[in-house]
C-alpha cells in the first residue's frame, strides 16, 4: 500500500516556562484510503501532533514525510505549497473566511493554486459543496451559517484541490449532537465512497469506534495504534 | 492567476472595512490636497515676487560707469614701463556716459546662444516744468515693443499703452505720481527742459507703477530716438543694453565675460539682487516642509489602521496560511490594501488639491506694487502633483509594509489553537 504519511521518531518541547516534552518518539504510517482517528485525553498531544503532520508547525525533532518527499528543510513557501496542494485541513472552529461568499470561500485555495482555470475551478467547487448538500447555499455570507453548515462547508473546501490526506483537529468538537452525527457521516462517506485518506483527531470515543484504525494518545506518547 | 486571487482578497478585506479605509483615505487626501495648495501658492507668491524684480530687470546690463580711467596714459606708455609712476587725485574726465561701439557690441551679442534678446536704453537727466517749478527727473529713451516682450513693461503701465510711444510721435509715459504732480492727464501736453537748456514738448500716452513710489516719482518713458534727438545724439547713441538669457543661472559669468570682451561695465542680475533668490529659496524649503509633514502623518494614520485591520483579520491570515497561501502572498494582501488605500486618497487629494488652489485663486487680492494682480496668485505646476503622487506612494508603501510584513510572521497554529 502507498504511504500517504510516515512520521518516524517525532519530539516536540514547549520551553516557556519550563521545559515540557508533548511529544515523545512519535513514530506512524497513514497509507492510502485509510480512515485514521487520533484519540487521547486532553493535553495529551494529539492536536499538537496534527499541526505538525499538517506543516504548519516546523518546531520539532524526526522526520516527516508526506507523499514521499521529506517536509524538514522545507522553506516556508514551499510548505505553504504543500498544504496548498497535499493536504486538506478542518478545523474545530469553522474558520471560513466571513466576508467571502460560501463559494468563494471553497474556492480560493484551488485559485491559489492556480491548476485549473477560474470557470473549472467554480464548477469543482459547486461540485463540492453538492457533495456535502451545500450547493444551494453557495451564494450565501459565510458568516450567516449556522455551525453546522459552516464546518461542511470547510469540509468542502479541504476537497477542493483533492488533497492526498485531509487532516481534522476535532471538527465536530463544536457542534451539537445532530451535526456532530451530520458531519461524521460525511467523513464516513468521504472515505467510502472516495477512499479520500483521512487523519481526524476527536476525543469521541463513538466517532473513533467506527474508523478503520485508532492511534490513542497519552501523555506524548502513542499508546496503542 | 495568484496576483488576481490576493487582489482580490484585498478588496474584499477592503470593503468589509470600508470606513476604516475611508478614514485612512481621506488622511491622505487631506495631506495631498494641503500639499498641493500650499506648494502652488507659495509658489504662486514666489514667482510674483520673484518676478518684481526678475522680470522687468536685465539679466545682464552693460552700461558704462563715469570713473576714473583705471588706466592711466603714463602706465601704457613703453617709455615709463620701468619705472614706478606716482599719480595722485586721479579724477574722471569729462567722458561720455555712452556705451562705444555699441551697434558692434550689440550686433556680437544677438549671435551668442545663450541671449534670449536685447533691449537698448538711453538715459537722460531732464526737468519737467510745472509752471514756475521745475521737477527733476529721468527720462528712459527705450524700444517699447521689446521692453513689453522681454521685460513685460506693459505690466506696469496702468493706463494708456506702451506701443502708443511708437505710433504718436513726441509721446510719454510718465510715472503715476509724477503725471499727479504735474497735473497731467493722458492726451495732456508737458514741457520738459534738458540740462543743455532746450525745451521739448511731449504729449503723454499712458502712466507707469512699479510700486516702489519714489521711484516712480522720478521715472518717464519716451521713444529711444526721442532722448537722443533731444540730447542731440546720433542714433547709435545708447547709455544701457540690457541682455535677457535664456538660463537666469548664467547670468554672473556672462556678465564678467561680457565686461572683459567688451571693455565696458557689466552687472548681473544676482548681484544687483541678491536678497530676493535666498528669500525664495527659505519660502520654499518652509512649504516643501509643512507638505512633507503632513504626507508622513498621513502615514502614520495608514500604519495604525492597517496594524488594526491585521489584529483584526488574524483569524483570516491563518485560515489563509492554512489553505497554502505562503508569508508572502499576506504580505502582498496587506500591501496592496495599503496601496490602494494611498491611490484613492491620493486620487481625491490631487482634485481637492486643484480645486483649493483655484479657490485661493479666486480671492481678491490687489497690491499697489503688481497692477495687474486682482487675485491671489497660484501656480499651477504639474510638478507638485507629480511629486505629491510619487511621495504618497512612498509614504503609504512604507506605512503598509511593516504591517504587512508583521501579517506576513503571523502563526497560524497560535491563533487556530488560541480560541
Amino acid at each position: 500500500m502507498q504511504k500517504i504519511l510516515e512520521a518516524s521518531s517525532i519530539c516536540k518541547s514547549f520551553y516557556d516556562p519550563v521545559t515540557i516534552e508533548v511529544l515523545h518518539n512519535i513514530t506512524f504510517n497513514v497509507v492510502k484510503g485509510e480512515f485514521v482517528s487520533i484519540i487521547g485525553k486532553s493535553g495529551c498531544g494529539k492536536s499538537t501532533l496534527l499541526y505538525v503532520l499538517s506543516t504548519m508547525d516546523t518546531d520539532y525533532t524526526g522526520t516527516l514525510l508526506i507523499d514521499g518527499e521529506p517536509m524538514r528543510g522545507k522553506k516556508e513557501k514551499e510548505l505553504a505549497v504543500v498544504r496548498n496542494e497535499k493536504i486538506g485541513f478542518v478545523f474545530q472552529f469553522h474558520y471560513l473566511l466571513n466576508e467571502f461568499s460560501v463559494l468563494k470561500n471553497v474556492m480560493l485555495p484551488a485559485l491559489k493554486l492556480a491548476k485549473y482555470s477560474r470557470d473549472e475551478i467554480t464548477e469543482r467547487a459547486l461540485k463540492k459543496l453538492d457533495i456535502l448538500g451545500m450547493k444551494d447555499l453557495a451564494d450565501k455570507k459565510a458568516g450567516n451559517l449556522s455551525g453546522g453548515q459552516k464546518q461542511r462547508v470547510a469540509i468542502a473546501r479541504a476537497m477542493i484541490n483533492d488533497p492526498i490526506i485531509i487532516m481534522g483537529d476535532e471538527p465536530t468538537g463544536n457542534l451539537d449532537r445532530k451535526n456532530s452525527q451530520v458531519v461524521f457521516e460525511t467523513f464516513k462517506q468521504l472515505s467510502a465512497e472516495f477512499k479520500q485518506t483521512l487523519l481526524i483527531v476527536t476525543h469521541d470515543p463513538d466517532f473513533a469506534e467506527s474508523t478503520n484504525r485508532i492511534i490513542e494518545m497519552d501523555d506524548g506518547k502513542i499508546i496503542r495504534q | 492567476m495568484s496576483e488576481a486571487v490576493l487582489i482580490e482578497i484585498a478588496l474584499t478585506i477592503l470593503r468589509a472595512r470600508l470606513r476604516q479605509t475611508i478614514v485612512a483615505a481621506v488622511g491622505v487626501t487631506f495631506g495631498i490636497t494641503m500639499f498641493i495648495a500650499l506648494l502652488s501658492f507659495m509658489s504662486g507668491l514666489n514667482h510674483l515676487l520673484d518676478g518684481l524684480v526678475i522680470n522687468r530687470t536685465p539679466h545682464v546690463r552693460l552700461y558704462k560707469e563715469v570713473e576714473p580711467s583705471k588706466n592711466q596714459p603714463v602706465n601704457i606708455s613703453s617709455q615709463y614701463q620701468k619705472n614706478y609712476n606716482f599719480i595722485s587725485s586721479v579724477k574722471a574726465a569729462n567722458s561720455r556716459q555712452e556705451i562705444y561701439d555699441a551697434g558692434k557690441i550689440i550686433h556680437t551679442i544677438l549671435q551668442d546662444t545663450r541671449v534670449e534678446g536685447l533691449s537698448r536704453k538711453a538715459l537722460s537727466q531732464v526737468f519737467f516744468n510745472d509752471g514756475a517749478v521745475d521737477i527733476t527727473g529721468v527720462m528712459n529713451g527705450i524700444e517699447p515693443d521689446k521692453e513689453v516682450k522681454l521685460y513685460r513693461f506693459g505690466d506696469y503701465i496702468i493706463k494708456g499703452n506702451a506701443l502708443d510711444l511708437e505710433t504718436v510721435p513726441n509721446s510719454i509715459i510718465l510715472g503715476k505720481p509724477l503725471a499727479e504732480k504735474l497735473m497731467a492727464d493722458i492726451g495732456d501736453v508737458i514741457q520738459v527742459t534738458t540740462a543743455r537748456g532746450d525745451a521739448f514738448k511731449l504729449k503723454v500716452v499712458g502712466f507707469y507703477q512699479s510700486g516702489l513710489a519714489d521711484f516712480d516719482k522720478t521715472q518717464s518713458f519716451v521713444l529711444l530716438g526721442t532722448v537722443q534727438k533731444i540730447l542731440n545724439q546720433p542714433a547709435s547713441y545708447v547709455t544701457d543694453i540690457q541682455v535677457k538669457l535664456h538660463n537666469l543661472a548664467l547670468a554672473p559669468s556672462v556678465a564678467k565675460e561680457y565686461s572683459r570682451v567688451f571693455n565696458t561695465n557689466a552687472v548681473d542680475i544676482q548681484t544687483a539682487n541678491a536678497e530676493f533668490s535666498t528669500g525664495t529659496q527659505i519660502r520654499n524649503i518652509i512649504s516643501y516642509a509643512v507638505g512633507v509633514t503632513l504626507l508622513i502623518v498621513a502615514g502614520f494614520g495608514i500604519y495604525n489602521i492597517l496594524n488594526m485591520m491585521i489584529y483584526e483579520k488574524m483569524d483570516t491570515i491563518a485560515i489563509l496560511k492554512a489553505t497554502g497561501f505562503a508569508g508572502r502572498d499576506v504580505k502582498r494582501i496587506f500591501l496592496f490594501i495599503s496601496i490602494s488605500i494611498g491611490f484613492f486618497g491620493c486620487m481625491a487629494g490631487l482634485l481637492l488639491g486643484y480645486l483649493l488652489s483655484r479657490l485661493i485663486n479666486s480671492l481678491p487680492f490687489t497690491s499697489a506694487a503688481i497692477p495687474t494682480l486682482r487675485t491671489f496668485p497660484v501656480d499651477y505646476s504639474p510638478l507638485y502633483y507629480i511629486i505629491a503622487i510619487i511621495f504618497s506612494f512612498i509614504t503609504t508603501y512604507f506605512a503598509g509594509w511593516f504591517p504587512a510584513r508583521k501579517a506576513s510572521k503571523v502563526d497560524p497554529v497560535v491563533i487556530i489553537r488560541g480560541k
